[in-house]
């Protein structure tokens, strides 16, 4: 356990890095802010985003008691949009976490123990890459069925081989080095080396791509949605955008269309941001070149 | 000798490509079988057909006897006949449904790549060349948000600004609806439909070939050739031409093919975004009448394009590179 610890401190020492890059603190900047209306979005709002209101209040624009104007079924944009940060983050995050876990274990089983298991893993892997991820999303979720549960599902199947790749070929390094090889050298077991050992030196790899998944599973969710494949229970950016334009209202009604693309925007590329200035950080020469 | 090496590569690549799609149509047949509930029951989505109308169409797809005959019916239709399907939706054929709408997406994606390709590598290659000017963060920047934000979100805002604000673009569909028109004036027609829904296309691949340009071009200037072809008191330009853009333009041809399966990804928003009625659009339709066996052909269709074209790019790189002449015949 001291090996995932040491991995924590890695991380912590990440996000002070993280601080130094331009693009990276206006990504976290962003991140933040999202972060408090995804926490408070029940405090922030007026009223509950589900709930239809009256006949005379159908499309009305912004005013004083609907800042956002209202919907199809006069329902509050305003309260809508702050619980679609809700949605993006649980899509985001649970896929994420989940294809990370699934990807990191898979490169670390094909990079350590390399030879005919490595390979048919990776043909395996090359065969989902080669796959029109977005045509395969919208079969799965068709079939499976629109939830929340089946999307973040869907995301994971389709993505995990993308982290597999980058951890493997960070693993075939790291079991070469000098620590790994002193520890097999006084009999350590496959399961001490690769969990002891090697996973703690890719867990820096593993918040980056934490933070690639992220951006990835909310551009996903907020497509299938668009496309009508989102979870009706809810609301999403992406449901969001799917009513108005089902509705032929989008250039009728600018104010339903404008909160939701405002969000996705800014959500996507702080993500982006945070992910090239990880990128940028994990480059040899970084560190000396700030002296840090 | 050269060329038997790139014979060698040829059917090796080839021959991977042709058992990748081999397996896609497996998957294919496969994840419309492992699904709970009943395929026939899918197709209809309708309680009300009659029973009899069932079991006539469990005959008609084969989808009679054990799983391993449905398998070996499935692709005995898909070689022979060619048949992927009927559509219940569209009382068509799938194939005949698809091949229809393949004409208009070619048109818009060869329009976008063009025009990418072209304004991508040359702003890549400049931004490259002038690396840490205030010209290549410009670009950088901007190419890094085109490229990140996703092709339906870029093609509504693109909707709300020309439609809506400028008013100088239509905002949707192929054609002016009922004008009648013919000749210079019909094409004419077409291509202004066509600018909102190619911008949004291109937008995104321009950014890609931005950066991977720009990557690119800074690699080959780190190279020994340049610095002595500098030595050499040959002029900028010169270099610049001659030495440095032939060189970075290699990976470019890379990606073109490795990336086909984020510009189906783009084609299906941008389609869907403008109403051009092509196989992206098709996958909007099919999904909102929960058309599935559409939806399986048009899973099949992009899944080859994106392995011929990964194939063609591959072979295509092979040729080029010598290297891989050479390693090809080992």
């Amino acid at each position: 356990m001291s090996g995932l610890l040491k991995g924590l401190q890695d991380v912590r020492k990440f996000l002070k890095l993280l601080g130094t890059h331009k693009m990276g603190l206006v990504g976290v900047v962003i991140f933040v802010i999202l972060g408090i209306i995804v926490i408070f979005a029940p405090y922030l709002r007026t009223v509950n985003p589900l709930r239809t209101g009256l006949y005379e209040n159908i499309l009305v624009p912004p005013n004083a008691q609907f800042w956002f104007g209202t919907d199809h079924l006069a329902r509050d944009i305003w309260s809508q949009t702050l619980y679609g940060a809700r949605i993006a983050f649980l899509v985001g995050f649970t896929s994420a976490g989940v294809t990370v876990v699934i990807g990191t274990l898979v490169g670390l089983v094909a990079g350590y123990f390399g030879g005919k298991l490595d390979e048919v893993i990776m043909r395996i892997t090359d065969f989902f890459m080669m796959l029109p991820y977005l045509p395969l999303m919208i079969v799965f979720a068709a079939i499976l069925g629109p939830s929340i549960r089946n999307i973040i599902l869907v995301i994971s199947i389709v993505y995990w081989p993308y982290t597999a790749r980058v951890i493997r070929s960070q693993v075939l390094s790291l079991k070469e080095r000098a620590f790994v090889e002193s520890s097999r050298s006084v009999g350590a077991s496959d399961r001490l080396l690769i969990f002891g050992e090697i996973m703690p030196n890719v867990v820096p790899l593993m918040f980056a791509e934490v933070v690639l998944m992220v951006t990835w599973a909310i551009y996903a969710e907020a497509v299938l949605a668009f496309l009508g494949l989102g979870d009706p229970t809810t609301i999403s950016w992406g449901i969001m955008l799917n009513y108005a334009f089902n509705m032929g209202l989008m250039t009728y009604a600018p104010w339903w269309v404008i909160p939701p693309i405002a969000c996705l925007c800014f959500t996507i590329l702080a993500f982006t941001f945070v992910g090239t200035a990880v990128s940028d950080i994990m480059k040899p020469g970084y560190r000396e070149a700030r002296g840090l | 000798m050269a060329l038997k090496g790139f014979a060698g590569f040829a059917i090796r690549k080839i021959s991977a490509a042709l058992l990748t799609i081999f397996v896609i149509i497996c998957v294919n047949f496969f994840i419309f079988r492992v699904i709970p509930g009943d395929p026939v029951r899918l197709m209809f989505g309708d309680p009300r057909v009659s029973p009899q109308k069932i079991q006539e169409m469990y005959v008609r797809f084969g989808l009679t006897g054990t799983l391993w005959d449905q398998f070996v019916a499935y692709l005995n239709r898909l070689f022979l006949y060619g048949d992927l399907g009927y559509s219940f939706a569209r009382k068509a054929p799938v194939l005949e449904v698809i091949a229809s709408k393949v004409p208009q997406t070619l048109m818009l994606v060869i329009t976008a790549l063009i025009i990418a390709v072209a304004l991508g590598t040359l702003l890549g290659a400049i931004a490259g060349w002038k690396t840490g000017t205030k010209f290549d963060s410009i670009i950088i920047t901007i190419s890094l948000t085109f490229y990140s934000i996703p092709t339906f979100v870029m093609g509504i805002i693109m909707l709300l600004i020309f439609g809506l604000y400028l008013g100088i673009f239509p905002i949707g569909g192929m054609v002016t609806i009922g004008a009648g028109l013919t000749g210079f004036a019909y094409v004419r027609d077409v291509l202004w439909h066509m600018f909102l829904p190619c911008g949004a296309i291109v937008v995104w691949y321009i950014g890609e070939y931005v950066i991977v340009t720009r990557n690119s071009m800074q690699d080959v200037l780190d190279q020994d050739y340049i610095t002595s072809a500098r030595a050499k008191g040959i002029k900028e330009s010169a270099i610049l031409r001659r030495h440095a853009l032939r060189n970075a333009i290699l990976p470019v041809v890379t990606i073109t093919g490795v990336n086909v399966a984020f510009a189906v990804a783009g084609v299906i928003e941008a389609e869907t975004v403008f109403g051009w009625p092509g196989i992206g659009r098709l996958v909007f339709s099919s999904v909102m009448a929960r058309d599935y066996p559409v939806l399986q052909g048009l899973f099949l269709v992009f899944a080859v394009a994106i392995v011929t074209a990964n194939l063609v790019v591959d072979l295509i790189y092979g040729y080029i590179d010598p290297r891989i002449k050479v390693g090809g015949g080992q």
